[in-house]
């Protein structure tokens, strides 16, 4: 563990360097070097989260918090230690606060089914953005079904910015929630989530931010931004898939019901009742993915040594070099222009359908995303039935960059 | 190794350019949605259909990529006149070549200008693509009143 640990420190961002840490990365497809741009789905996963995993399944394979012998105590010590890594990196306030899932969407299940089922009612209002990926929809769909509240929906405009506006006119006294995703995986806009939790605060509605995009990106402070529900996924921050976290305020999760019941969250049980754990084990019933959460602190502490300074520079510079090229290339209409943005670009090329497009760069070694991206009402909006997705991240190169364009060019030149 | 030109051959960015048949059917005895959720293709085919059970006109229309459409206009110009048991034959060879080995031959014989789709089985994510317009016909015949999927 220690020993994987030392192989995340990066001396300073040497793309080079950088790039030899993630061993997918050095691949052909199709007789083409791999060039990997499809990171809002998932990122690739340096070496020492490969190592930190493997570890644990070669020397400390055992079960958590029940075992008194040596390897469950190691594995218990590193999968606390995750916790602690993890609540330092997003600054939450305590380590009960951190409760590990499979993922955002699991993340914002249970805060919709524990917490909204206790706290939303029949008329209430949840309030959401038109940008949402469906796990920041469907949850809340569900669950006014249930209880008879309302979803409404913040609007946003052709760049992809959200109407703060008319966001200030929709809250009231009625809403009770507010989801934002703080980066969109289809647009690529940060949204403005400081000022709109000190709005929904207002009103005393509570603010679950999706931080699914956003973590390995742009540095979170969940105690600066009083966030009160924070849901993340490992896989999209170089970590395992499968595995994520629900940060909440102690105070709300003390007053939630439990989401699941099981091993684990228990303190106490007879057939009459049963007494649950204090925080966080209460909302982890049964056995978590140990090696993943193990994993997904490698990868948070591989995030820490590079910085979020250098990270962001790098991105920046990234990003703009590939959107003068997208506005320089005939045809190509950009979905997603907005003024704070990161990472992403979003397009529709005029006469080639993107799944095409993901077919035909393929060939060449390109990977992108063609689809909707889980945001449906995002497609409906620019009215399109899908989008061609290329989103970059630390290890990715100018050359890369020319070699997507390189290769729109042959798609554009076969269906000219 | 099999080369873009095997799924992209002329007559398939043919018929996306200047798709067969394309529009709506009015009137029509039967119709049908179909949707392929992993990359938001959407189709409407309308069918008229006659006493004798024979297709008299077929007609589609929707947003899709390359490979539906021209999957699905192709195969309004193969069925017209054809009856429903033919429609049944050629869904199941067509349903075959899509999904054969690599080394499998089409059916020629029984699919005829529809084989030029075989190369699709060399792509693994485009065949839901290529038989979308067909799952939906026999949705529409079936009159399932369910839009059709390919998943
Ligand atoms: C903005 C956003 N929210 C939520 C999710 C869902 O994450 P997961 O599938 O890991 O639960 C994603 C992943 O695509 C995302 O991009």
């Amino acid at each position: 563990m220690v020993k994987a640990l030392k192989a995340c420190w990066v001396s300073n961002m040497n793309i080079e360097q950088i790039r030899n840490d993630f061993p997918t990365l050095h691949q052909e497809v199709f007789g083409h070097p791999l060039v990997y741009l499809d990171n809002a789905a998932t990122t690739q996963k340096p070496q020492c989260v490969i190592d930190t995993v493997r570890h644990y399944y070669e020397k400390d394979n055992s079960n958590i918090h029940r075992g008194v012998h040596s390897l469950s105590e190691r594995a218990t010590k590193d999968y606390e230690a995750a916790r602690e890594t993890i609540r330092d990196f997003f600054n939450a306030k305590s380590a009960k606060e951190v409760i590990f899932t499979r993922g955002t969407t699991e993340s914002i299940n249970l805060v919709a089914s524990s917490w909204g089922g206790a706290n939303i009612g029949k008329d209430d209002e949840i309030l959401i953005t038109h940008m949402e990926h469906h796990s920041n929809i469907v949850p809340w769909q569900m669950l006014c079904e249930r209880v008879g509240a309302k979803l409404k929906v913040i609007p946003m405009n052709e760049a992809g910015e959200l109407d703060l506006a008319a966001y200030v006119e929709l809250l009231n006294e009625r809403t009770k929630l507010v989801g934002i995703v703080h980066m969109s995986n289809a647009l690529g806009t940060i949204n403005p989530i400081a000022d709109m939790i000190k709005q929904a605060h207002q009103v005393g509605a509570k603010v679950l931010v999706d931080g699914a995009q956003a973590a390995a990106h742009i540095p979170t402070d969940i105690q600066a931004l009083d966030i009160d529900f924070y849901a993340t996924s490992a896989h999209k921050m170089y970590g395992p898939t499968g595995v994520g976290v629900l940060i909440a305020k102690e105070e709300l999760l003390d007053a939630m019901p439990p989401y699941q019941g099981g091993g684990d969250m228990i303190l106490m049980v007879t057939f009459e009742k049963t007494q649950y754990n204090a925080l966080p084990h209460k909302f982890e019933a049964g056995t978590p993915n140990i090696a993943g959460v193990i994993g997904f602190g490698a990868a948070i502490t591989y995030i820490q040594n590079i910085g979020f300074d250098a990270i962001m520079q790098r991105e920046k510079e990234l990003l703009n070099y590939a959107t003068k090229k997208a506005q320089a290339f005939e045809g190509l209409k950009q979905i997603g222009t907005a003024k704070d943005k990161a990472c992403v670009l979003s397009f529709v090329l005029d006469g080639v359908h993107p799944h095409d497009l993901g077919t035909i760069l393929d060939r060449e070694g390109v990977a992108i995303r063609a689809g909707h991206h889980c945001a449906m009402p995002v497609m409906q909006f620019y009215k399109v039935p899908a989008t061609a997705r290329a989103s970059f991240s630390i290890y990715n190169t100018e050359a890369e960059v020319d070699a997507l364009f390189d290769a729109l060019t042959k798609a554009r030149d076969m269906f000219a | 190794m099999f080369s873009l030109g095997d799924l992209y051959k002329e007559v398939i960015i043919d018929h996306t350019k200047a798709p067969r048949n394309f529009g709506k059917l009015e009137p029509c005895s039967h119709d049908a949605e179909g949707f392929n959720p992993l990359c938001g293709d959407q189709l409407h085919v309308y069918l008229q259909i006659n006493d004798d059970n024979i297709i008299e006109n077929v007609k589609f229309e929707g947003q899709g990529c390359s490979i539906s459409t021209a999957s699905a206009s192709l195969m309004t110009q193969v069925l017209k006149g054809k009856s429903v048991d033919e429609f049944n034959a050629l869904f199941g060879a067509f349903h075959d070549m899509a999904t054969a080995d690599m080394d499998a031959q089409p059916d020629e014989e029984t699919l005829g200008k529809l084989a030029v789709l075989a190369g699709v089985k060399e792509f693994p994510s485009r065949i839901k693509c290529a038989t979308l317009c067909w799952h939906t016909v026999k949705s529409a015949i079936e009159d399932a009143g369910q839009p059709a999927r390919t998943e």
